[in-house]
């Protein structure tokens, strides 16, 4: 896969945005800054076929977006950042190449077909001249999310290439000690070369479970951003933004995958409620009681149409069904008036496409919606004998509603304990304990 | 190419309990490995299978030990190494390989600089 960007190598910058003999220092910091947000990836990908090696394409990429600060604050803005960036840094990768044998013998990134030595400058030349430069940010990102690595591996490799954070912004996403996490992008790499995984974008065959492991990923991210692990905010606005933006890169490189569609529409549904999560005093609020008005209509009219062409194909995956269901919360007129009907044949269909005692949790709910809380506490109650979901808080947290419902207050106390002794974000544990104060109120006439 | 080591550990009580029949199959599996190897273009540099932990002794230092390192329920038994493109490639020849009793692990073998 090939993308076109418009723009000219650096020796012809083109017409620029600036004007005349130079732009504003301020104008070319913010579009360093702006060409980092959008561009990392497919400078970083582009140039690391050229290097050999990640490490190395990362301090080129690195310096050539240092050298941009300079270059267009003199010269202006070139038409496309993207391309100056990547034409600047794959010269100084090759340049680095030819003067320093040692980096030479390093184990080469493995580039199908095999392009053992940095390719001849002739070739590169060209790509330049015809202004295509191979748009390789699929490899980059199914290389880091590779089964043979671990999943906190691949998280931390996928923020690190992909999006460019330094090691120690993902370490505070993720509570992380710096060290630990810099020892866990060390080793993965090391893991890429010495073990020789392909930087590549797997075959017809493998494509649906290695696709599926990239999906997760950014869904997990996604979802560490939505309600953070701990803390005092609800919500991460960083992570999720990234995972968005990542969501988005995927559907735009693989626009015939259902999976990627349906999990961008899924983040886009959910993420419309972002503003309605909490009170003015931090306290997390459930979907039941959040201002409907004020969700992000865009992008909830943009995730609906994606769901609708997701599940055009017949035999849904379990992104899109569950984008299917965000969909209905999003179009329901309030908590009540949600088509529970529909929303419980989803979550059947899901758990065909998805076995996960967390897709059974959030089935008894919808289920208690629609058929009244006994039934959704029985089905709870029979997870909970499961054993798989222990030490998992939104069980105690489901339980204890549905008692609530019920006027079992002394049981939902309980329950609601227990969900407390689980929970370590300050906005669900402020919830928690508010309703946990109001089952144990003396009530009146008691 | 690049070689990978495919360390077979599995529970060695399993094989000592095994009928005739049962270590036919094995033996079966493993010769028709070596063809299934080729079809996929990776290539069997060399193989072994090994006595069981019950005969291995341990040194660490001048210290002489009866038995190997770690006692573990599964260990290893035996190993393969082999030419394969690239790790997807090997992995894909460790699934292959035989390992009825346990599972296999797969390590690329380092590369030294020739300097």
């Amino acid at each position: 896969m090939t993308s076109s960007p418009a723009g000219g190598p650096p020796d012809d910058p083109g017409p620029s945005t600036g004007s005349g003999a130079g732009t504003d220092r301020l104008d070319a910091a913010g579009a360093v800054a702006d060409a980092h947000r959008r561009e990392w990836a497919f400078v970083l990908a582009a140039t690391a076929r050229v290097a050999g090696d990640l490490d190395l394409a990362e301090e080129c990429v690195q310096d050539a977006y240092v050298s941009a600060l300079e270059a267009w604050s003199q010269q202006g803005v070139p038409r496309n950042p993207g391309a100056w960036l990547t034409t600047t840094a794959r010269r100084r990768a090759i340049d680095l190449l030819r003067r320093d044998t040692t980096l030479r013998r390093k184990l080469p990134l493995l580039v199908e077909p095999a392009a053992a030595t940095p390719p001849p400058a002739g070739q590169l030349a060209a790509e330049e001249g015809s202004g295509v430069i191979p748009d390789d940010r699929l490899r980059l990102i199914f290389t880091c999310c590779h089964p043979a690595l671990a999943r906190e591996a691949q998280v931390a490799l996928t923020l690190r290439l992909v999006c460019g954070l330094s090691t120690a912004e993902i370490a505070r996403a993720f509570l992380v000690p710096e060290p630990t996490m810099a020892a866990r992008v060390t080793r993965a790499k090391k893991k890429i070369s010495a073990a020789r995984i392909a930087y590549r974008v797997p075959g017809a065959a493998e494509l649906p479970d290695r696709l599926d492991a990239v999906l997760t990923v950014v869904h997990l991210l996604y979802t560490t951003g939505h309600t953070a692990p701990d803390g005092g905010s609800l919500v991460r606005d960083d992570l999720v933004d990234r995972a968005i933006r990542l969501a988005r890169m995927l559907h735009q490189l693989m626009p015939d995958e259902p999976e990627a569609r349906g999990l961008l529409a899924l983040l886009l549904l959910t993420d419309a409620r972002r503003a309605t999560r909490c009170a003015p005093d931090g306290r997390l609020l459930l979907l039941d009681e959040q201002d409907r008005t004020l969700w992000d209509r865009p992008a909830i009219d943009e995730g609906t149409a994606l769901v609708r062409e997701a599940l055009r194909g017949g035999r849904p995956g379990r992104f899109a069904i569950q984008a299917a269901i965000a969909a209905l919360h999003a179009q329901a007129p309030s908590y009540a008036d949600t088509d529970w009907r529909q929303i419980l044949l989803l979550y059947d269909l899901l758990g065909r496409a998805w076995t996960s005692p967390v897709v059974t949790l959030n089935r008894a709910v919808a289920l208690a919606m629609a058929d009244g809380p006994e039934a959704g506490l029985a089905e709870i109650g029979e997870l909970e004998r499961g054993g798989r979901l222990a030490g998992y808080r939104y069980l105690p947290a489901a339980k204890a509603d549905l008692l609530r419902r019920l006027g079992r207050r002394d049981e939902a106390a309980q329950a609601y304990r227990a969900a407390l002794e689980l929970t370590g974000n300050e906005a669900e544990r402020s919830f928690l304990t508010h309703r946990l104060a109001e089952v144990t109120a003396v009530q009146p006439g008691s | 190419m690049a070689e990978y080591l495919i360390l077979i550990c599995e529970d060695e009580n399993a094989y000592a309990t095994a009928t005739p029949d049962v270590l036919g199959q094995v033996m079966e599996a493993h010769n028709r490995f070596a063809k299934q190897v080729e079809e996929t273009g990776g290539k069997i540099v060399s193989g072994r299978a090994l006595q069981p932990t019950s005969t291995a002794t341990s040194i660490r230092g001048d210290v002489v030990t009866d038995g190997p390192f770690a006692e573990t329920k599964e260990a290893l038994g035996g190993f393969y190494l082999v030419e394969a493109r690239d790790l997807d490639h090997a992995l894909e020849i460790g699934k292959l390989c035989p390992a009825r009793f346990g599972g296999v692990e797969v390590r690329p073998i380092m590369v030294f600089d020739s300097m």
